[in-house]
């Protein structure tokens, strides 16, 4: 059974979305899809720099099996990614939720609500 | 719902994630595919191989009905038990599977592929019809494969004393019968080890003990990993009915001599290989980082291009690796395209590990 903290917000693309006390929003994706995925060995991240929509292509994870894109939770600038998970992919699968991809600074925080909370995701999942 | 092994309980209660293989419920991991194909490059481990289809031929022509379906001979087995492996070819050259033959006391074993049981009965009925030969298919049994460098040892604990016995005599691709198990050293993973064909009511027992000794249950997808580090091609992704044995890495499993044996084939495969120039089937290693998938676009030097059949992560190397068929000629670097970008690869062998060890 995949865990789904509740302090984090889930888009229905498997990433999650944490809202720091300094207003940054970090990223990465979701114990269900590091599950659904199987080992990861590859880990694709987006510039610094480079400011994505929501719903953008933001980056890409590799498993052994497949290759799935990761995309932006929410609008804004990307202020820092992490450099360790591409150097270490397999922390994706032993520790999916302190595996962050990448920091954005949101451009507009209200789209945070837009997101699913943790017992809509689990529920959108096991549906 | 799929048809399912002997083993689908036992798979389950090991925490099995199951996925679709042409029809048939098969277990894909047990929580790792990489950890378990470490475990089998370093030690052993068990699959459920059932799915496989396995033919017996029986009859008087049974020898010269082989003759004529496969493009190898099996007039080269030479001692019981003793195994080849095969294409068998549609009368254009294509290959329409590949086997494993073994001689047996009654005639010949063939194992051929899950996903290609049907179309292989009805060709091998097609050609038996000019010959005294009974086709049996044994869908009594089920398949364990035990692979890696501790296989044997490790079975053997597990077995009364003639089969362990003749665990301990068996030559690499041989299969013997003893107390009504077919036991073949035998496998595609590039590791020795065992195939055991076992009445499939007794499937459950067998694989317990071994589960239970500490051979950890492999799935598919550690299986496929394993079989691309070796270099076996796999039907559906490497080989099918619009590539040669010639353009498939397979030039020496056709045996051309002796010159009158009029296998399936032989005359498209001789004007092939007299016009030269085919595509060849080779190895693909990526240095930078990434993953190589099948039917990526591979741009050669000579300026052409060819394509991806295999491609995924090697455990064993720690990059990516992929089999890939190409214009004849190229040299010994070529480009990959990933996502949009051109990514350097070296072309090599197509045998990339074996008996644990690099090649490359």
């Amino acid at each position: 059974m995949s865990e789904t903290p509740a302090d984090l917000r889930y888009a229905t693309s498997h990433e999650w979305a944490r809202l720091e006390a300094d207003g940054s929003v970090t990223v990465g994706i979701s114990d269900h899809a590091q599950e659904a995925l199987g080992d990861v060995v590859f880990v694709e991240l987006p510039e610094v720099g480079r400011t994505l929509s929501a719903g953008q292509e933001a980056g890409v994870v590799e498993s052994v099996k497949a290759a799935s894109d990761i995309y932006a939770p929410v609008s804004g600038e990307v202020l820092a990614v992490n450099e360790s998970i591409v150097d270490a992919p397999e922390s994706v699968n032993t520790d999916p939720y302190g595996s962050w991809f990448f920091k954005l600074k949101p451009s507009d925080e209200s789209e945070l609500s837009k997101l699913l909370d943790a017992a809509a995701y689990q529920a959108a999942n096991n549906g | 719902m799929g048809q399912r092994t002997a083993l689908y309980n036992q798979h389950l209660a090991l925490g099995a994630r199951m996925v679709d293989f042409n029809g048939w419920d098969m277990p894909l991991h047990y929580g790792s595919q990489v950890d378990e194909h470490h475990q089998v490059r370093n030690d052993c481990g068990v699959f459920d191989v059932s799915h496989m289809c396995v033919i017996d031929v029986h009859g008087a022509d049974a020898k010269v009905f082989l003759r004529r379906l496969l493009a190898n001979d099996v007039e080269r087995l030479d001692r019981p038990g003793r195994a080849l492996y095969s294409a068998m070819l549609n009368e254009h050259g294509y290959i329409i599977d590949d086997l494993i033959a073994y001689l047996m006391p009654f005639g010949y074993r063939l194992v051929v592929n899950a996903a290609t049981r049907e179309k292989d009965l009805a060709w091998m009925h097609s050609i038996a019809v000019d010959f005294q030969v009974e086709l049996r298919e044994r869908t009594d049994v089920a398949l364990l494969a035990i692979q890696g460098p501790s296989a044997r040892v490790r079975t053997i604990d597990l077995l009364d004393r003639s089969r362990a016995a003749l665990i301990t005599e068996l030559m690499p691709f041989q299969g013997l019968e003893e107390n009504g198990w077919f036991i073949a050293r035998m496998g595609y993973t590039g590791e020795d080890g065992l195939e055991i064909m076992l009445p499939a009511e007794q499937a459950a027992g067998f694989f317990g003990d071994l589960v239970g000794a500490g051979i950890g249950p492999v799935g598919l997808g550690a299986r496929d990993t394993l079989r691309l580090e070796a270099g076996f091609n796999l039907y559906g992704s490497d080989i099918n009915d619009e590539v040669t044995p010639l353009t498939a890495n397979m030039a020496s499993t056709v045996a051309w001599e002796p010159r009158e044996r009029d296998f399936v084939g032989r005359e498209a495969l001789a004007v092939q290989l007299a016009a030269g120039g085919w595509p060849q089937l080779v190895g693909l290693v990526l240095e930078d980082r990434g993953v190589l998938r099948p039917r990526q676009v591979v741009r050669v030097e000579c300026d052409g291009e060819g394509e991806i059949t295999s491609g995924s992560f090697s455990p064993t190397l720690g990059k990516s690796i992929a089999l890939a068929r190409i214009p004849a000629g190229a040299g010994e670097r070529a480009e990959v395209e990933i996502r949009g970008r051109w990514h350097p690869v070296r072309i090599v062998k197509p045998n990339f590990v074996r008996h644990g060890r690099p090649l490359i």
